[in-house]
C-alpha cells in the first residue's frame, strides 16, 4: 500500500450504489455506517481494499462498499481471502461474517487464517442466531435456546469466540458491540491497521429472531461490560468498584476492590506473547449476562503469511536467479536423437 | 561400458518388458526408476507403470504389502507399459504369487530363494514351496540367493546386518543391468548424489549394485545377455518425464507464457500431491504454493488468488473435488479463471487411493448444483499432461471460467520419454489476459459484467486498479451490471450466456482427428474412440487388430466439454463405434446422449491401466459383429479378459 498522495475521502465514497436490505432495526446498519466512517482514516485507497464475506446476513456487506468485493459461499471467506492475501501483499483484505458462518460451516477455515497469520482483518457479527435462514440456533447461542430446530431447548455448549480466536493463537482479538458506536470505531481501526489476522467479534443485534440478547449489557454498560484498556488496571462499575483479580485456584475472577485492595488489580497487557491470561479473561463470562470485557484482549507481533511467502520467493529468485523455462524443462539428464 | 562380456553371446531383441517386484520396504520404486532412467537415456522408447500398495509400510512378507514397477522398452515407439512381463523379479514369496500369473508363458523369473522360508511362505499363503512343487513348471526359473550374495559382497564393511539386507535392491539392479547390457556409470553417479550425506550407504549400494552385475557376467545361471537396440523417435532432444512433473511444468509454462503470476494451493492427496510437491520448488519462477488446511480450503484460495490476478491452479483427486464442488461452481457463477486439476484414482468413496480409473468424467461435467458448465479436457499420456495443463490454462484465462483437467494415477506416476518442448513455441497467452485496467470512455458505470463478442468473456478487473472497484458473488447477477438480481428473464438468459460461452470454447480447438489405418487398406467400418490414459493401449490394440488384417478407425477426444465441432460426423459416418474406458460407460452414455450414436463400450475397472490384449478382443467382437457375424454374445463390459499371451 502507497501512503503518498492519498485523495481526501469520506464516508460518502465508501458507499455503494446498492440498495442496503436488511431489515429495519438490524445492528448491521450501524456497524455498516461505522465502517465506512472508519475507512477514510485508514490512510489506503479505495482501490486497494478487498471486502470478502460468506453467507448470511452479515455477508451481504461487501455489496454495500465501494470497494472491491467478494461475497463467496457459506463458510468460505477465511479461505477465499488468504489467497487474495497471501498473493497480494499490496492489499488491505477485510472478512466479514457471523457466527453461523465464521464459527459453523466455517470454523476450520476462521482458525487456520487465524493460525497461519494472514494479513485479514475479520470481523464477526455475532448475533447468536441464524437470521437469513430464518431463526435456527447457532454456535453461539445459550445452551438450551428455544429455535425452530430445537423446540425442547439446544443441547450444545456454545462457543465463546474471543477464547476459541485466543486458543487458535490469533495475534489481535478483540470484541465490540454495534451499539457502541465509538468503542466500534475506534477497535476496528485499531484492527485494522494490525500486521496478520486481527480478529473482531461485534456483538450485534438481530431484532427479529433474537432480539435484546445484549440487553444486559446495554441496559447497565457501566456495571456489565468491562473495559479493557492496555496499560490499566482492569477497574468496572461506579467508580471501578469492581475489579479483575487472581482468583485462588490461579485463574481470574471479578471481585470488590474494596475487598481485595488495588495493587491485586490486574493490569492490562495486550502485547504478552503467552495468550493464557487473555484467555482467562475470555472466560470471566460465558455469555453477555454477566460482566463481560470488551475492547482488546490481545495483540502480539508475529511473521504474516503473505509477506513470508514473499521473503522466500525472493531469497530464491536472488539465490538460484529468475527461472528459466528452458533449463526447467530440459532438467538433468537428456539425449539426442538425429 | 561395453555390452560385451568374454564368455557369453548377446541375444537381439525389439521389446522387453520387465517387472520388479517386493516388500514395499524392499525399494522396488527405486530400482524400476533407476533402471527406467538409463534405459530411457540409452535411446529405448519406454512406457511405465509403478503398482504399489496404498499402505506406507504393510506387515512385511505380507501379500497386501507387495509393491511393483513394471517397465517396457523397445527399440520402436510402444504405447503401453507392456501387457506380460518377460521378467520377473521376485524378492519375497508374497511378490511371486501377486505377479507370477501375469509373466508370459516361458517368461523368466528370477526370485530371491533367501526369502523363500517357511515364515514368508506361510506369510504368502503358500501350502507348498512354490520352488520345488512344479507349479512354477510353464516360466523359466533362476534361484538367486540375493540376501546372501548382498551380504556377502559388504563383509568388510561396517554397515549392521540389517542395513546390509536392505542394499540388495542394487543388486537387483545390477543383475538386471548386466541382463539387458545397460551401462553403470550414471546409476553409480545416481548412488553418489542420492545418498551423499551417508558415504557409508554411497560405497555400500555401489558395492552390492557392482556385485550383482558381476554376478550376472560370471554365473552359469544365465547363459546370454540381452540388448535392445535404440528407438527411432522423431528427431529432438529427450528426458524421461510422469505425468505429474509434466503436469507441473506445463502450469509454470502457462504462467510464463501468460505473464501472470502462477498460484497453487492444495491438500495432500494422492496421486495428486506430487503437483504441489514440483511447484513448491520453483518460486524463483514466483510460484506461490499453499498447503491449505482442507480441498475446500485450497481451491477457495485458488480462486481469492484468481480475483486478485494469479494464474491460479488446485490440485486433487476425485474425493478432493467432490469437496471443492461447491467453489467450483461459485467460479462458473463470478466467471473467474481457475484450472482444478483431477489425478483420478478408483473410486468411489476413498476407493483405491494408488490405483487408476477414469471414473470422474461425468463428476467433472456435471458434478454441480444448478446450470453449471465447466470446460474438460484430458491428458493422453505422461508427457501429453504438459500440453493439457497449458491448454487447460488457456481456456480458464480466454473465456474467464473454472477449468477441470483430467489425468489419472496411471499417467501421474508413469514415465515415458519426452521430446523437450522450446518456450518460444509454446502458445503465447499473453493475448488471453486483457485485464480491464481502466474505465472505458463510452461506458458511464464500470460494467463488470460486460462481455467480449467473440469469447462471452467478462472483464478481469483486479484489485488495485483504480476506478474500477466492483463486486461480484454466487447470488445472480444482472446482465453487464452485475449487481444482484432476482429478475426471472434475467436468471434464464445469465444461464444461456454461462452455457454459450462454454459451448464457444469448441470454436477454438482442433476437430477430431480420424486415424482411419494405412493409405490403400481396407475402409474401416469400426471406430475405437477414447479418452484420457487410454490412448496408448487403445493404439497398440488397433495396431494388434490392424496386422491381423482388420480395418479399424481410432479417435482420441482431449476435449471432453465441449467436444470438438466434428465430433457427431465423425461419429455418424461408422457402422460400429466402441469406447473402452477404465468406468462403467461415462463417455459412452454422453456420446449415445449428445449424438444418438449406438456406442457400444469396453469397460473394467481393476485399477491398472487396460492391457492392449484385452482391448484387441474388444474391437476382434465388434469387426465380427460390422461384418455381420453376430452380436457380442453378451454384454463387453462384464467380460473378464482372455489370459494374455506374450507381446510380440
Amino acid at each position: 500500500m502507497t501512503t503518498t498522495e492519498l485523495p481526501q475521502l469520506s464516508r460518502k465514497d465508501f458507499s455503494s450504489d446498492q440498495e442496503v436490505r436488511w431489515c429495519p432495526g438490524c445492528g448491521d446498519y450501524a456497524i455498516l455506517a461505522t465502517i465506512q466512517g472508519v475507512m477514510p482514516d485508514l490512510g489506503m485507497r479505495r482501490e486497494d481494499i478487498v471486502f470478502v464475506s460468506g453467507i448470511g446476513c452479515s455477508s451481504r456487506f461487501p455489496y454495500y462498499m465501494n470497494t472491491y468485493g467478494f461475497h463467496s459461499i457459506h463458510g468460505r471467506a477465511p479461505a477465499i481471502a488468504t489467497g487474495i492475501s497471501a498473493s497480494r501483499s499490496d492489499l488491505k483484505v477485510f472478512v466479514i461474517t457471523g457466527d453461523g458462518d465464521g464459527l459453523s460451516i466455517g470454523g476450520n477455515h476462521l482458525i487456520h487464517a487465524m493460525r497461519r497469520n494472514a494479513n485479514l482483518t475479520i470481523i464477526l457479527f455475532n448475533n447468536q442466531i441464524y437470521g437469513l435462514t430464518k431463526g435456527q440456533y447457532s454456535p453461539t447461542s445459550e445452551l438450551g435456546k428455544v429455535t425452530k430446530s430445537t423446540p425442547f431447548g439446544s443441547l450444545d455448549t456454545p462457543f465463546n469466540p474471543v477464547s476459541l480466536a485466543l486458543g487458535a493463537e490469533a495475534t489481535f482479538v478483540a470484541r465490540t458491540m454495534d451499539t457502541e458506536r465509538t468503542h466500534l470505531a475506534a477497535t476496528i481501526e485499531q484492527a485494522a491497521h494490525h500486521q496478520g489476522t486481527a480478529f473482531v467479534e461485534v456483538y450485534q443485534n438481530c431484532n427479529i429472531f433474537n432480539d435484546g440478547a445484549f440487553d444486559v449489557l446495554k441496559d447497565d454498560p457501566l456495571e456489565q461490560q468491562i473495559r479493557l484498556e492496555h496499560g490499566q488496571p482492569i477497574r468496572f462499575g461506579k467508580d471501578g468498584h469492581r475489579a479483575v483479580v487472581r482468583a485462588p485456584d490461579g485463574g481470574l475472577t471479578i471481585a470488590e476492590v474494596a475487598d481485595v485492595g488495588e495493587d491485586a488489580v490486574i493490569v492490562h497487557d495486550i502485547h504478552r506473547p503467552d495468550p493464557s491470561l487473555a484467555f482467562s479473561l475470555s472466560r470471566l463470562a460465558h455469555g453477555p449476562s454477566s460482566p463481560t470485557p470488551m475492547g482488546v484482549f490481545r495483540q502480539v507481533q508475529r511473521a504474516v503469511y503473505g509477506q513470508e511467502v514473499e521473503r522466500q520467493i525472493e531469497a530464491e529468485v536472488q539465490r538460484r536467479g529468475p527461472g528459466s523455462l528452458a533449463e526447467l524443462l530440459t532438467g538433468k539428464d537428456t539425449w539426442s536423437i538425429a | 561400458m561395453s555390452v560385451s562380456t568374454d564368455h557369453k553371446s548377446i541375444q537381439q531383441v525389439d521389446t522387453v518388458t520387465i517387472r520388479f517386484a517386493g516388500d514395499s520396504g524392499d525399494g522396488m520404486q527405486i530400482a524400476g526408476d533407476r533402471f527406467t532412467s538409463v534405459t530411457a537415456q540409452m535411446g529405448n522408447d519406454i512406457a511405465t507403470l509403478p503398482d504399489f500398495p496404498a499402505e506406507i509400510r504393510a506387515p512385511a512378507g505380507s501379500l497386501p504389502g507387495v509393491s511393483g514397477f513394471q517397465l517396457h522398452f523397445a527399440d520402436h515407439d510402444i504405447l503401453t507399459p507392456g501387457d506380460a512381463p518377460n521378467v520377473l523379479v521376485a524378492m519375497n514369496p508374497a511378490a511371486l504369487k501377486t505377479n507370477v500369473h501375469d509373466v508370459e508363458a516361458g517368461g523368466a523369473v528370477i526370485v530371491n530363494s533367501d526369502a523363500f522360508t517357511k515364515g514368508n511362505l506361510r506369510k504368502a499363503k503358500y501350502d507348498t514351496d512354490p520352488l520345488s512343487d512344479g507349479s512354477l513348471e510353464r516360466y523359466q526359473i533362476f534361484q538367486v540367493p540375493l540376501t546372501t550374495l548382498t551380504v556377502g559382497a559388504l563383509q568388510d564393511t561396517e554397515l549392521g546386518k540389517k542395513d546390509k539386507e536392505r542394499c540388495k535392491n542394487f543388486f537387483a539392479l545390477g543383475l538386471m543391468s548386466w541382463m539387458y547390457s545397460r551401462p553403470t556409470q550414471s546409476t553409480i553417479d545416481w548412488i553418489s548424489e542420492k545418498f551423499a550425506k551417508r558415504p557409508d550407504l554411497v560405497a555400500a549400494n555401489i558395492t552390492v549394485f557392482k556385485a550383482g552385475y558381476a554376478f550376472g557376467e560370471t554365473t552359469e545361471l544365465f547363459t546370454h545377455a540381452y540388448r535392445v537396440k535404440p528407438a527411432k523417435l522423431p528427431e529432438g532432444r529427450y528426458r524421461q518425464i510422469t505425468g505429474n512433473l509434466a503436469l507441473a511444468y506445463g502450469l509454470v509454462a502457462a504462467a510464463e507464457r501468460s505473464g501472470l503470476p502462477l498460484f497453487m494451493s492444495g491438500y495432500p492427496i494422492t496421486p495428486a500431491s506430487d503437483i504441489l510437491h514440483e511447484l513448491s520448488k520453483h518460486k524463483n519462477f514466483g510460484v506461490r504454493t499453499l498447503q491449505a488446511e482442507d480441498e475446500i480450503a485450497a481451491v477457495g484460495m485458488a480462486l481469492g488468488a484468481s480475483f486478485a490476478g494469479n494464474l491460479a491452479v488446485t490440485a486433487t483427486s476425485g474425493p478432493g473435488v467432490a469437496l471443492k464442488a461447491e467453489t467450483i461452481g461459485l467460479a462458473v457463477s463470478v466467471e473467474l479463471p481457475l484450472v482444478i486439476v483431477n489425478i483420478q484414482r478408483g473410486g468411489p468413496s476413498t476407493g483405491l487411493p494408488t490405483k487408476t480409473e477414469q471414473s470422474d468424467l461425468l463428476q467433472a461435467l456435471f458434478g454441480r448444483n444448478g446450470e453449471a458448465p465447466v470446460p474438460v479436457v484430458a491428458a493422453d499420456t505422461p508427457g501429453g499432461c504438459f500440453h493439457a495443463a497449458l491448454e487447460a490454462a488457456r481456456i480458464a484465462i480466454t473465456y474467464r471460467t473454472p477449468v477441470i483437467l483430467l489425468s489419472d494415477g496411471y499417467l501421474a506416476n508413469g514415465a515415458e520419454p519426452w521430446r523437450i518442448p522450446v518456450p518460444e513455441e509454446l502458445p503465447d497467452l499473453t493475448g488471453a489476459v486483457r485485464h480491464a485496467t481502466a474505465r472505458q470512455e463510452e461506458e458511464p458505470e464500470f460494467l463488470p459484467f460486460a462481455r467480449d463478442p467473440d469469447t462471452l468473456a467478462r472483464p478481469w478487473a483486479i484489485p488495485g486498479t483504480a476506478g474500477l472497484e466492483h463486486r461480484i458473488g454466487g447470488i445472480e447477477k444482472a446482465d453487464e451490471t452485475g449487481n444482484i438480481s432476482y429478475d426471472p428473464e434475467n436468471h434464464h438468459h445469465m444461464t444461456e450466456l454461462r452455457k454459450a460461452k462454454v459451448e464457444g470454447v469448441a470454436r477454438s480447438i482442433p476437430p477430431l482427428v480420424v486415424d482411419v489405418g494405412p493409405e490403400g487398406g481396407p475402409t474401416p467400418k469400426v471406430l475405437v474412440v477414447g479418452w484420457g490414459s487410454t490412448y496408448g493401449p487403445i493404439k497398440a490394440a488397433v495396431r494388434r487388430c490392424r496386422a491381423e488384417g482388420m480395418a479399424v478407425a481410432q479417435a482420441h477426444l482431449h476435449h471432453l466439454n465441449p467436444m470438438p465441432t466434428n465430433t457427431g460426423d465423425v461419429l455418424a459416418s461408422f457402422d460400429r463405434v466402441l469406447v473402452p474406458e477404465m468406468n462403467m460407460g461415462q463417455l459412452r452414455m454422453l456420446l449415445r446422449a449428445r449424438y444418438l450414436v449406438d456406442v457400444q463400450g469396453y469397460n473394467r475397472v481393476t485399477g491398472l491401466p487396460f492391457t492392449s490384449i484385452e482391448i484387441a478382443n474388444a474391437i476382434t467382437r465388434e469387426v465380427r459383429a460390422a461384418d455381420g457375424l453376430g452380436e457380442p454374445a453378451e454384454p463387453l463390459s462384464t467380460t473378464a479378459p482372455a489370459p494374455v499371451g506374450g507381446m510380440s
